[in-house]
């Protein structure tokens, strides 16, 4: 009797139920090492998208194979979109005496990540294309995505750069507010929504429901006023 | 363990996400679905003001609880572009992180000086 291994391998790459218990199982590697080092380094999603990239590389597996799994799991990031009225539920007794600041924050926030985006990817030597492909990394995925097609960037990189950015801020963020001394958990989710979307979001409701309740308002706000921003702003800069 | 009616809230999330799609394609505004189907959802908890153990509270908390699983496949994304970015890696690096930055540092001070500002005046 012989195995059918190259049939057998066939199959498991193609099928969904390689993708998902694939990313299932890095999230757990992740989650019980962030847990057992309690190190912010440690980002479950961070660990885990190393193992599966290395799973990838080593198997010598597309990304459109694993992808017929993972997009069941990316496909509740929607349901999770819809989710984040929760929060803003809990806390809006809070949230509807800072509706100035918000706004403020979050017209700002925009403002300042798409113009130095520019600037700074232009000053690196970044080609125009490039330029462009940054400019709306401070939206959710699927807004920045749309918005780089729209403006002449490449849309699959503007998801990575978008993703990266969310996740520097889940790391670093809550350090990085300490050091410059924003405490107020309304101004930190303020921040962290205005400039990390969703990813961003998670952490700071890791930190307190009050943070993630206005982090996920000014996520959402952030969609709005960077659609609006970017075609304008890139025509000027 | 008691449980609770997820089924329920899974479902009020699907409608909600389903109502805010058709209803950004039907008015041809250009803008992502998930976030008018939060504002829905948003409703839906102000009028009905479930308890804890409702499937509308329990079934976003384990949502949110996993967000981060959620985000890993777009994450793994970025290998397709490791050429690219080995060929921009300056440009790039410098283009996501001074400017994530600076817009992080910026918002959070003039969100706690506003924040401040309407304390002292109420």
């Amino acid at each position: 009797m012989s195995l059918h291994a190259h049939e057998t391998w066939e199959w498991l790459i193609a099928s969904p139920l390689f993708g998902i218990t694939l990313t299932l199982a890095a999230y757990a590697c992740g989650r019980y090492l962030h847990r057992r080092t309690a190190s912010p380094v440690f980002q479950p999603v961070l660990v885990a998208i190393v193992m599966i990239v290395v799973v990838l590389e080593v198997g010598d597996i597309d990304y459109a194979d694993y992808l017929a799994g993972g997009d069941y799991i990316a496909f509740w990031l929607g349901a999770a979109t819809v989710a984040l009225a929760l929060p803003l539920h809990h806390e809006w007794h809070l949230v509807r005496r800072a509706l100035a600041p918000i706004a403020v924050g979050v017209v700002v926030g925009a403002v300042v990540s798409i113009s130095t985006a520019l600037f700074v990817t232009d000053l690196a030597g970044g080609n125009r294309e490039l330029q462009l492909t940054m400019a709306p990394k401070a939206a959710t995925t699927p807004v920045s995505l749309a918005l780089s097609a729209q403006i002449g960037g490449i849309p699959a990189l503007t998801a990575a750069v978008t993703i990266v950015a969310g996740i520097t801020a889940a790391i670093l963020g809550p350090w990085i507010l300490d050091r410059i001394g924003v405490h107020d958990l309304r101004a930190r989710g303020i921040a962290i929504g205005s400039t990390a979307h969703g990813i961003g979001t998670s952490r700071a409701l890791q930190e307190s429901r009050t943070e993630g309740a206005f982090s996920a308002l000014c996520m959402g706000l952030t969609a709005v006023v960077t659609s609006v921003l970017v075609p304008l702003l890139v025509q000027v800069l | 363990m008691a449980n609770p009616p997820v089924l329920r809230g899974i479902l009020a999330l699907l409608g909600c996400q389903l109502a805010g799609e058709v209803l950004v394609r039907l008015t041809g505004i250009e803008f992502p679905g998930a976030v008018v189907g939060m504002l829905l959802f948003f409703v839906v908890l102000r009028l009905r003001r479930p308890g804890d153990s409702s499937g509308l509270v329990a079934a976003p908390k384990l949502l949110l609880t996993h967000l981060h699983l959620l985000f890993i496949p777009a994450g793994v994304g970025i290998v397709v572009y490791l050429g690219r970015i080995r060929d921009d890696a300056l440009p790039l690096a410098a283009g996501i992180w001074v400017s994530w930055l600076a817009g992080f540092v910026v918002t959070a001070w003039v969100a706690a000086l506003l924040l401040r500002l309407g304390k002292d005046r109420g």
